[in-house]
């Protein structure tokens, strides 16, 4: 083979892998993609029919206060809430430590057809200050970020942009 | 008054960093000798100045000095000693300090050992390098300053304590390696803007970029895996890589810097894949600032990201773009400028270089759009959120690194320019016997799924095989002992490297799959007295005890483990509760290390139901850090290689040369 020649395939071949791999790519993106939404989200997107039951998805809010239930069967119960809409929560297994009645939490698991959600995995926030970033945001957007700095009494002002630092779905 | 000084020092130190930048930049481009002889004393004080800055605030945080801003806000004075110090680069000002000192310590190295570097290209390497260090320095004097002094009236008395799961010896020096890595891949991205400068890139450039490249990748390698280790036996969720974004943003920089320390070899035996490799160059360096940018600027959520500054983030973000966008684009206009390459069939060392570059780049590719889609998503849709989880990065990484993994054996056996598939494969009929072997006693035995069988099978076919082209270049079995021995004592560094680093990937598949396939986990409340049976092992929970320690309050529970009805050990695993503002508490793990695998024993939160208790059995992990080691280990010899000894580049090695495989 010339020098040119060798350069071609060459070339060619890289590009073929390269579509390959970015096919594997996007296959990969689409079918392991997981949204998050508020509870208010959630029936905004059930109401345009953007959402159905069964889907896969984040849920992130407050835990309601008084909601938690702990069934005989190890069953656990309590209520999402962003304070203008909630979703009921079922949930089998060991809550996450720092898992809190008025504290930020976001559970993964499927929408049922009742409205209700079935969650695999729950996950809480790190800490007294740190709260997971996507609720963080979402409830700086609704303007209630003050009301649950003031209820966690930290008064630092500095720790708001702390809080929103780090989210309980990343380990650390 | 130290700490204005060390204040004062770091003014200066951007100073002579501009002047570090410009001065030789200019003389290499009118050929002035003089002012290209001004980049070394000024690399070698501007060392020192950002030393002494450094210094000043480690004193500041041994002496917990609460009236400095950071301090107080980032340490306790009832910290143990070592914690004071490493307290220093645990936040994001101290980093960024501790960032530019390394900085500075790579730049000291070029401007001390590279004598034999022609006066043009050292100049221009020392420019670059400044060029980095002055961004990063007017980054820290202009908006993260750690010398932030607290009015004389308000000092506070005590200090706020730092973040409670960073107190650890692992994490003392994780930042240090990670950041001696991310920093030494800016030698070779200095010495590519050089090259495309002087429009020159020969098997001496390759010589003198390989060794920092080497450096930099052992120090990232050992970085990655002291964090892994951490994550591993701290955070108390009994896994070791999570794909988290924080892992990715240095595990990208590795993959591209793995595929440059190979293209390099190309460059420096067969000038050829020059342009290639500049770029990779360039590339490796812009991940690790990508890296950079994702921890530090606090778009991504977690630990790590300090600072969640607007302002701070477009400063990160405005020197990012001006280093990736001017290199690629100084790539673009000058590339052409490289002088042709050397030609190769398919079928060669080259060849499976090639296709090893490709393969880690596709790699990097993959984790880069998965780490960076939930971005660009929320930038896109204006706030919707996503997430890209493990299961993407194992679906794309996983079949991309298969096939690297297949041919990593193969490589070292074939020549240079053309060679054959067939003798190499023939050469390597043990290694594929052992890896069909191990992988159906693991599927009969072990009870292994298909995909866990083919992954032992995979793991074990990297590592004989690495295994057997040592033996088959020292002659083992096949000359008389005393050759043999001869041979291994006499073997080069750099080849030592290689096996010691190839076994280490074959170590870390084994301890990968392994822990992974077969891991057993019994998640449960449990009540004092209540026993439960894991891996053939069972553990009885006797109940919690209080502890105290220097800076913390300890909750303890007692656990006693018994195996074939006999109680092996006693072990406790704690929470510990920090003093200090940050109330977040910590998991001590209790970990029992057995030949077949660690029991992990993890204790959570108190509730109606009993206490919490997470037991992993986590089967061989120890292959995964035994095989960082050895990469670790490989490269730290590569770097005592003669050859990557800067005053012996021009030399021809002809022991080397007369080998035939090379």
């Amino acid at each position: 083979m010339t020098r040119k020649q060798q350069r071609t395939m060459l070339i060619l071949g890289a590009l073929a892998f390269l579509g390959i791999a970015a096919g594997l790519i996007l296959y990969a993106l689409r079918d392991t993609l997981v949204f998050f939404y508020t509870p208010s989200e959630v029936s905004e997107k059930l109401a345009e029919k953007q959402l159905a039951p069964g889907a896969r998805l984040r849920l992130g809010g407050l835990v309601e206060k008084g909601s938690v239930k702990l069934l005989d069967d190890g069953e656990i119960r309590f209520v999402i809430t962003d304070t203008a809409r909630e979703v009921p929560v079922t949930f089998k297994g060991i809550l996450p430590d720092l898992f809190r009645e008025g504290q930020g939490v976001v559970a993964e698991g499927r929408l049922q057809p009742d409205g209700s959600f079935v969650a695999d995995t729950v996950l809480a926030k790190h800490d007294e200050k740190y709260m997971p970033r996507e609720v963080a945001d979402a409830l700086k957007e609704k303007g209630l970020w003050q009301h649950v700095q003031n209820e966690q009494g930290a008064a630092n002002g500095n720790d708001a942009a702390r809080a929103a630092a780090a989210a309980a779905s990343s380990p650390y | 008054m130290i700490v204005e000084l060390g204040h004062f020092a770091l003014v200066l130190a951007l100073a002579v960093a501009l002047y570090q930048t410009f001065v030789p930049l200019y003389g290499a481009a009118r050929n002035d000798m003089r002012l290209m002889e001004m980049a070394a004393p000024a690399a070698i004080v501007q060392f020192f100045l950002v030393a002494f800055s450094f210094a000043a605030l480690v004193h500041a945080y041994v002496n917990s000095d609460f009236s400095v801003l950071n301090v107080f806000q980032n340490s306790h004075s009832a910290k143990p000693f070592l914690y004071k110090i490493t307290g220093a680069w645990a936040n994001h000002e101290g980093s960024m300090l501790l960032w530019v000192l390394v900085m500075a310590a790579f730049t000291l190295a070029i401007a001390v050992f590279s004598g034999n570097l022609p006066a043009s290209l050292k100049a221009r390497v020392l420019g670059v390098q400044g060029a980095i260090s002055s961004a990063f320095l007017l980054y820290i004097n202009t908006v993260s300053s750690p010398f932030v002094r607290i009015p004389e009236s308000r000092v506070p008395l005590e200090g706020q304590g730092m973040n409670p799961l960073l107190q650890d010896p692992a994490l003392a020096m994780h930042p240090p390696m990670l950041y001696a890595g991310y920093v030494g891949f800016s030698v070779a991205f200095a010495f590519a803007i050089a090259a495309l400068l002087e429009g020159k890139v020969d098997s001496a450039w390759a010589r003198w970029v390989r060794p920092w490249t080497l450096a930099a990748w052992t120090f990232l390698t050992a970085g990655i895996a002291l964090g892994s280790w951490w994550a591993y036996y701290e955070l108390g969720w009994g896994g070791w890589w999570f794909w988290d974004p924080v892992e990715n943003a240095s595990f990208m920089p590795w993959l591209a810097g793995t595929a440059l320390l190979h293209s390099a070899i190309v460059v420096e035996k067969r000038n050829a894949l020059k342009t290639w490799t500049i770029l990779l160059a360039l590339i490796t360096f812009s991940l690790s600032l990508v890296g950079m940018f994702l921890v530090r600027s606090g778009v991504l959520s977690s630990v790590h990201a300090f600072a969640v500054d607007p302002e701070r983030g477009t400063f990160i973000l405005a020197i990012l773009a001006f280093f990736i966008g001017g290199s690629l684009f100084l790539y673009a206009i000058r590339a052409h400028a490289l002088k042709l390459e050397g030609s190769f069939e398919p079928v060669s060392r080259e060849g499976s270089l090639v296709l090893n570059n490709v393969l880690l780049s596709a790699a990097t590719a993959a984790v880069f759009i998965g780490t960076l889609f939930p971005l660009a998503y929320e930038a896109v849709t204006g706030g919707g959120k996503i997430t890209v989880g493990a299961p993407y990065f194992n679906l794309t990484f996983g079949i991309l690194i298969i096939p690297l993994l297949l041919i990593l054996p193969l490589g070292p056996l074939l020549a240079w320019k053309r060679g054959k598939l067939k003798a190499a494969l023939s050469r390597l009929k043990v290694s594929a016997l052992v890896a069909a072997v191990v992988a159906i006693l693991a599927s009969l035995l072990a009870g292994a799924s298909i995909k866990a069988a083919l992954g032992v099978g995979v793991g074990t076919w990297v590592l004989v095989g690495a295994l057997q082209e040592w033996a088959g270049r020292v002659m083992l079995f096949r000359a008389p002992l005393k050759v043999a021995l001869s041979r291994i004592s006499s073997m080069p560094g750099h080849l030592w490297a290689m096996t010691l680093a190839h076994a280490g990937v074959g170590l870390i598949v084994l301890g990968a799959v392994i822990s992974t396939a077969w891991k057993s986990e019994a998640i449960n409340a449990m009540q004092p007295g209540q026993k439960v049976e894991i891996a053939g092992f069972e553990v009885l929970y006797k109940g919690d005890r209080q502890a105290t320690g220097p800076n913390y309050l300890a909750e303890q529970s007692l656990f006693e483990i018994y195996r074939n009805g006999e109680k092996i050990a006693e072990e406790i695993s704690e929470k510990r509760t920090f003093l200090g503002s940050r109330s977040m508490p910590t998991t001590e793990v209790a970990l029992l290390h057995y030949p077949l695998g660690d029991l992990y024993i993890a204790i959570g939160d108190k509730t109606q139901m009993g206490r919490t208790v997470r037991i992993y059995f986590e089967p061989m992990i120890y292959l995964l850090w035994l095989g960082a080691l050895m990469m670790v280990f490989g490269g730290f010899i590569g770097l005592m290689d003669r050859r990557f000894r800067v005053g012996v580049a021009e030399r021809t090695d002809s022991r080397i040369a007369a080998q035939p495989a090379e």
